[in-house]
């Protein structure tokens, strides 16, 4: 596994370095598109009208993840020679297809405890989300109760327990939030007795919105738990290494229970769109409400508590089975730097420097 | 086969149009912001205006330093937490109101900030609130200025800006 490994972490490498040679960006396992540009000098693009010497590092794994190279290779005789629809059922290539498919619905089965029977392939997430709660209660007018979670982003359980009814049909509970800590948490349905849960291909390296997931699925099964290890020391190097730098630097969500890959932070005093608009070299999001229409910060951070006046200024950063060191040291070094600035320009610094308490203004409404 | 994939340039035909676009002047200001600083808000000839608030992700401070005996803005300086909208607006602001006087800087409109930053119509509150910041350090200063006439001392007023 390790020789396969290495093997991986070198054809990407060499397939995205960039030499003297080549003059474009080519396949890298980046998620964005490449793009190639028409009239600028070799290695440097200019996109949204931002200018970046070079693919920026992708530190967003919780939009989405590359797809692992040996999916890929799994993948690619599919698309070539072996294309037929599963369904067909009169020729070779139906059945081979067909083959393929049910190999994959029991890989994804056997990774989280389930019978093959039980594997439904959506278009995403979002339409298994949307089965499994319009299709299993399709009239209106059930009662949906809403319970909040705490500081950590925990739900009570004492909460939950006290809050169903014995009419209640369905509970929904989302093992891992996207925002705060997306997860590949070991899963046993069985176990957890679980009637229905939907998955995310596209977030464990394989494909979007296919159903061709039986090696992401195997190769998750097989490597969580060195992926896991590997991507929580880098989840620590990245806090420690911005924390040695910089005051002010709070985690959102749980720091004990939350998933490896995912580093939730907030800058105080510093704006999260300007933040991202100074990492340009680096492909993360942020959870501010500049970002989206309204002026209202995010939903998940509110429930979490976290004081308005820090909840405008967060990043996040996600980590992932094929991030490296050098990734995480320069995502530091930029961050770091970026977040001086802003906090030079930024009169909430200046008044907490003066001693100021800003919880104590009066602000204008505007 | 992945090595004769990545030796064929990889173009995508169709362009995605993004919703969201920064203007290079946007970019330019964030990146070179003229004027970042502070003045002596005691000094009476310094106007200060802080407008916003943390929870809407927007606060200007932009001050302007007067001469007293021409009624001149001679010099400004701006702080600012918010996007790089907000920034680039109140970047703008302090440009404009350099070297003119206060009563003409009270004229100076959102909407031609705006339009000098071709911002998007989700961003028009940023100019607005570099509008209102100019209009509050113009008035700090006047009521700094009437009270030192009165013969008080001149308090370090921050007044925050009537919507």
């Amino acid at each position: 596994m390790a020789t396969s490994k290495l093997l991986v972490s070198t054809l990407r490498k060499s397939l995205t370095s960039p030499s003297p040679s080549s003059s474009f960006r080519r396949f890298s396992t980046a998620a964005a598109e490449a793009v190639a540009p028409a009239s600028e000098p070799e290695d440097s693009l200019t996109i949204k009208g931002v200018k970046i010497s070079a693919r920026p590092l992708y530190l967003d794994m919780q939009a989405t993840s590359p797809v692992d190279p040996r999916v890929l290779d799994a993948m690619l005789p599919y698309y070539l020679a072996r294309y037929g629809n599963p369904h067909s059922r009169t020729h070779l290539y139906g059945w081979e297809s067909d083959q393929a498919v049910e190999t994959a619905r029991s890989q994804v089965a056997d990774l989280i405890g389930a019978s093959p029977k039980e594997i439904v392939f959506t278009s995403g997430a979002t339409e298994s989300n949307n089965i499994s709660v319009k299709g299993v209660y399709e009239q209106e007018g059930f009662d949906v109760t809403y319970l909040p979670v705490g500081n950590d982003g925990i739900v009570d359980l004492e909460k939950l327990k006290g809050s169903i009814r014995r009419d209640t049909g369905l509970v929904s509970v989302m093992a891992v939030n996207n925002e705060i800590a997306l997860g590949k948490i070991p899963i046993d349905v069985d176990k957890w007795n679980v009637s229905l849960m939907s998955l995310s291909g596209h977030k464990i390296y394989g494909p979007k919105g296919s159903w061709e997931w039986g090696t992401a699925c195997e190769l998750a099964k097989k490597e969580m738990e060195y992926d896991d290890k590997r991507i929580g020391a880098l989840q620590e190097r990245l806090l420690n290494g911005v924390r040695a730098k910089l005051g002010g630097v709070v985690v959102n969500g749980s720091v004990e229970r939350r998933y490896a890959g995912n580093l939730h932070l907030s800058f105080a005093y510093v704006e999260g769109e300007s933040l991202l608009m100074g990492l340009k070299d680096v492909a993360v999001s942020s959870g501010s409400a500049c970002t989206s229409a309204s002026l209202e910060p995010s939903y998940v951070l509110r429930a979490l508590g976290v004081d308005e006046d820090m909840a405008h200024t967060s990043i996040r950063f996600g980590i992932g089975r094929f991030t490296t060191e050098e990734e995480i040291d320069r995502a530091i070094e930029l961050t770091v730097q970026q977040v001086e600035k802003l906090r030079e320009m930024s009169p909430l610094y200046e008044m907490v420097k003066e001693g100021i308490d800003i919880k104590q203004i009066q602000w204008a409404q505007h | 086969m992945l090595r004769q994939l990545a030796s064929k340039r990889l173009i995508t035909q169709r362009i995605q149009i993004l919703p969201r676009f920064y203007h290079e002047k946007v970019i330019d200001h964030f990146n070179n912001p003229r004027n970042v600083g502070s003045f002596d808000k005691n000094d009476p000839a310094v106007g200060t205006g802080l407008v916003g608030a943390p929870a809407c992700g927007d606060v200007m401070k932009l001050q302007i330093k007067v001469d007293d005996t021409t009624g001149e803005i001679v010099d400004a300086r701006f702080k600012t937490f918010g996007c790089g909208s907000a920034i680039a607006s109140s970047s703008v602001a302090t440009e404009w109101v350099k070297g003119k006087q206060m009563e003409e800087v009270m004229t100076i409109k959102n909407t031609e900030i705006a339009k000098h930053l071709s911002l998007p119509p989700v961003k028009l509150h940023c100019s607005m609130l570099a509008e209102d910041a100019i209009k509050a350090a113009v008035k700090d200063y006047k009521t700094k200025r009437a009270k030192s006439n009165v013969d008080s001392d001149a308090e370090p007023a921050v007044q925050a800006a009537k919507a």
